[in-house]
């Protein structure tokens, strides 16, 4: 069954008519465009599908759009304002935090997220808040580097 | 002035924006006007021939626009020449729970996925074989009729020199088993294609591989079209790790579908799906048998090897003869025999990941050194920094090294991990272990026999000062890429920002064989300087007459020419090229890289060559609960010979990922089967480190350049893997005195032998013994005459 729904994605309001089974994921990337977020299983297992919605991270594969109207939701194509990179952004660029960037979205959201709440974890805690979220490619040594680099000492 | 200044510069990668702002273009995110997308239907049985297909529900299924079996791709094929026992979808048998056995192009997945269930499947359920034991003691039908013999795929035997020799000159003998369990390449990026034929009765295949040469080679076979009507663009690959690097199934049903439906098609696979589709680390089981002198230097060693293949062949003969290959690129060995196997299985088919058949042998000798070195009385520094090999020199089994720098390696991870002030020194409970490891810098010879390059890259410059480079390289995370663009713009000195890449296009860009045995940074990086090269001569030339002086004179930097004794008369790099423009027409140029001819005289001898091999050594320091076995791994120091850093961010970024990966294969890493299924296909039940578990590390770049790399440069993608899982056992070892001779260590295996040691057994677990099978006879080689010698005593 199709519904038309209205979605607050990267601060526009978009109306889409999709089926309402379809997840957050399907509905960004099928039906928005919005293929930045990305997905590793499809079923709430790696975190590569992460979204801010409110502010908070949300896996987008288990996600239902039509739960969503009204709130706020972030992908990493809303991240960088008037073609300035978000200061994590930059920071994952210059310090090699990104080699294939495939889970690369998902962790720039989980981690702004961390820092606009916690504004100076240590390095223990920024590994807490990313548990969720699997590399295979960079140990996450880089990763945990570039935040260190954002989070104010 | 700095000797170069874009060369070992830490900086970002070319790509690194796009990555960042989610804007890199992965297979999954294409789509196209009027798109269907495919599903596979896997098989149902380990075994069992497909009596009948019925499709006719699901293609009656609304939506549904095509529906496929086996019949339709009957064409054999096989990455490796000699093993061609693929077919694009199952054809006669199913030879895994998983197969893919159907395929249906629908109007959107869901449908498509409705029309898996509508396929009527009568199948003969056949005798499996799951483990190596049940595929040599073969009772029913074998799983393929190609192959050695049986469910045999391949059997090897090589001696060289005189190991009997070598053994009876030797002060003390042991013998070891050791088991490696397979585990899988887990790219975060499930793989992903998309077919588009048009009415020119052209077929282009995007799709995220490591090797968009072979796919091309390959889909032309299984399809019956000729490579010039095949065009692949390989995709950026979201974590490749060896996992990318065959064709598969679903890029052969993709292609197919979009031929008979006329419509592009996309086809993702599920988690579950990568997971069967793998090609991922073999199980090894292993027996290895060293003499050595009372100094610890090896007399002789006789490894060997029992692969479980899984269902095909793949790159299984190559895995195979990896599992023997470079056991001697580290210490002296004089004398060595080398017998192995490997079998057909009814489980997904393994093949390359990182490491590629290495990694096993590499734990089994790294720790039955550890053990000659406490059974002598040696310190496991001793033992092996005393009888390194010579730089410069060959092996037993003719593999020829360049430059060698674990000596250095080793001083510097001993040091900073303090590994001797710690090893069997510290308090029960905590330990540290030592290993050390080797790797190729591209393989010396190709998949498929030729003598072309294996890599070419075209450079052509707009007079305007771009920079167009060209080259068939694909990039998978690894900054291949970036290290093109690096390589160029030092050469022609000018700015990156002068660069613009074309990568990985079979219609576009000249041939590169792909990323795989840590290959593409040697060689691709020689053929870029050969071209640039060709470019700076014409442009020094221009701007000599321009500048009235000769051309040896110029420097090509910052983005002018100009005069190294006087810098002020110079010409900006965009008007020495108008200059070369007009004295000759286009600038255009090839570069390319054949590797030296490095094979042995002997059958066999294809596998192991290598223009230049890197080095690590690497301590891990661990903390083992003895109430329940686990094991919190405190820190890894890791130094790595890379020749030079071409960019040190991406080769430290090379090193932690290959510790992380080798750690989570030595700790946690399983692709195991229960009722012949596999046990954990989703990210979930199979387990892999997370932030939790990987510790800090720290990385040591070793620099000594080698004459044949790029600048120097040596490989860094895949070596620093390999010492992981032996330092991580003999660090366990050291820590609660227990052997665990199996990968990988699970808190278990630890308490199971805390129990034997208490009850006064050997405090070992690790498999029993070998098959009894009997090898062919070996095919003796005579040494090279640059290896290590037995010394008369
Ligand atoms: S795709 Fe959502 S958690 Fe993996
Ligand atoms: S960068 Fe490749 S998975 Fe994280």
């Amino acid at each position: 069954m199709k519904q038309l729904i209205t979605l607050n994605v990267n601060n526009e309001t978009i109306e889409v008519y999709t089926a309402i089974h379809k997840t957050l994921l399907e509905v960004l990337r099928e039906d928005l465009q919005l293929t930045g977020t990305k997905h590793g299983c499809e079923l709430g297992e790696c975190g590569a599908c992460t979204v801010l919605v409110d502010g908070e991270p949300v896996l987008s594969c288990l996600a239902l759009p039509i739960e969503l109207e009204g709130q706020a939701i972030l992908t990493v194509e809303g991240l960088a304002v008037d073609g300035e990179l978000h200061p994590l952004q930059q920071a994952f660029a210059d310090n090699g935090a990104a080699q294939c960037g495939y889970c690369t979205p998902g962790i720039l959201l989980t981690a702004k997220a961390l820092l606009d709440h916690h504004p100076h974890p240590s390095r223990d805690e920024i590994r807490q808040a990313l548990a969720g979220n699997l590399c295979r490619c960079t140990g996450y040594a880089k990763i945990l580097d570039a935040i260190e680099a954002v989070r104010v000492p | 002035m700095e000797e170069f200044d874009i060369i070992g510069q830490p900086l970002p990668k070319v790509d690194a924006v796009n990555k960042v702002t989610g804007a890199t273009p992965f297979a999954d995110d294409l789509s196209l006007p009027r798109m269907l997308y495919a599903k596979l239907l896997g098989c149902h049985h380990p075994h069992a021939r497909l009596k009948a297909i019925d499709t006719t529900q699901a293609t009656a299924l609304p939506g549904v626009v095509a529906v496929i079996t086996g019949a339709d791709l009957p064409v054999k094929y096989g990455i490796i020449p000699s093993s061609q026992d693929e077919t694009g979808l199952a054809g006669d048998k199913g030879r895994f729970v998983g197969d893919p056995i159907a395929a249906v192009a629908a109007v959107d997945e869901e449908t498509a996925e409705r029309a898996l269930e509508l396929i009527q499947v009568e199948y003969e359920a056949l005798p499996a074989y799951l483990s190596i034991e049940e595929a040599l003691d073969q009772k029913g039908e074998p799983i393929h009729d190609s192959g050695d013999q049986g469910n045999i795929h391949k059997l090897v035997s090589l001696e060289y020199g005189d190991p009997q020799a070598g053994f009876s000159q030797a002060d003390y003998v042991r013998d070891d088993t050791f088991f490696y369990q397979g585990n899988t390449h887990l790219p975060i990026e499930q793989h992903a294609a998309l077919a588009h034929y048009t009415a020119d009765s052209r077929l282009t295949l995007w799709s995220s591989t490591q090797t968009p040469h072979y796919v091309h080679r390959l889909l032309s076979k299984a399809l019956g079209i000729p490579m010039s009507r095949v065009r692949i663009i390989a995709t950026p690959v979201g974590g490749g790790f060896g996992g990318k690097c065959d064709l598969f199934g679903h890029e052969i049903a993709a292609a197919k579908l979009a031929m008979i439906t006329g419509r592009p098609v996309k086809i993702t696979l599920t988690r579950e799906e990568v997971f069967y589709t793998h090609r991922g680390r073999h199980p090894v089981l292993m027996w290895v048998k060293t003499g050595v002198r009372q100094d610890g230097s090896i007399t002789a060693m006789h490894f060997k090897t029992f692969l479980d293949g899984g269902a095909h062949g793949s790159y299984g003969i190559a895995s195979t003869y990896y599992t023997g290959a470079l056991q001697t690129v580290t210490y002296k060995i004089p004398a060595y025999k080398f017998d192995g196997l490997r079998v057909f299985t009814n489980k997904p088919p393994c093949g390359p990941k990182r490491g590629h058949g290495t990694p096993q042998p590499r734990f089994a000798l790294e720790v039955q050194l550890d053990k000659i070195a406490e059974a002598l009385g040696l310190s496991p520094v001793d033992i092996r920094r005393r009888h390194l090999v010579e730089e410069n020199s060959h092996t037993v089994n003719h593999l020829r090294i360049t430059t060698c720098a674990l000596d250095e390696c080793l001083d510097k991870v001993v040091k900073a991990s303090g590994f001797r002030e710690k090893h069997r020194q510290l308090a029960y409970g905590r330990g540290i272990g030592l290993a050390c490891g080797s790797y190729l810098s591209g393989a010396g010879l190709p998949i498929y026999w030729n003598d072309l390059p294996h890599t070419s890259v075209q450079i052509k410059l707009d007079r305007g000062g771009g920079v167009a480079v060209y080259c068939g390289q694909a990039d998978i995370g690894q900054g291949s890429t970036s290290v093109l663009a690096y390589t160029v713009a030092e050469v022609l000195g000018v700015g990156l920002d002068h660069i613009q890449l074309t990568v990985a296009d079979t219609d576009l860009t000249p041939i590169d064989l792909g990323s795989y045995s840590s290959r593409v940074t040697f060689m691709m990086g020689n053929a870029a300087i050969q071209a640039a090269e060709k470019l700076k001569a014409l442009l020094l030339e221009a701007a000599a007459d321009m500048l009235e002086l000769p051309v040896g004179a110029l420097a090509a930097r910052g983005g002018r020419i100009f005069c190294v004794d006087d810098e002020r008369r110079s010409v900006p790099f965009e008007q020495a090229v108008q200059r070369a423009e007009a004295q000759h027409g286009a600038l255009v140029a090839m570069g390319s890289y054949t590797p030296p001819k490095l094979a042995g005289p002997f059958k066999g001898s294809g596998v192991g060559p290598s223009p230049a091999y890197s080095y690590s050594a690497c301590a891990v320091e661990v903390n083992v609960d003895p109430q329940t076995g686990e094991i919190k791994v405190e820190k890894i120091w890791i130094a790595h010979d890379c020749g030079r850093a071409i960019n040190p961010l991406l080769v430290e970024g090379q090193i932690e990922g290959g510790v992380y990966m080798g750690l989570g294969e030595a700790l946690m890493e399983e692709q195991s089967f229960r009722r012949q299924q596999h046990k954990s296909p989703s990210m979930l039940d199979y387990k892999s480190p997370t932030t939790l578990e990987t510790p800090e590390i720290e990385t040591l770049i070793i620099e000594r350049p080698d004459p044949g790399g790029p600048f120097g440069a040596k490989e860094a993608g895949q070596g620093p893997l390999l010492p992981v899982p032996p330092a991580l056992a003999n660090a366990v070892y050291d820590a609660v005195g227990v052997r665990i001779d199996e990968i990988p260590i699970t808190p278990e295996k630890v308490l199971k032998a805390l129990d034997l040691k208490r009850q006064g057994k050997a405090a070992r677990v690790g498999p029993k013994g070998i098959p009894n099978v009997t090898f062919p006879k070996p095919v003796w080689v005579e040494p090279h005459s640059g290896a290590p010698k037995l010394e008369a005593e």
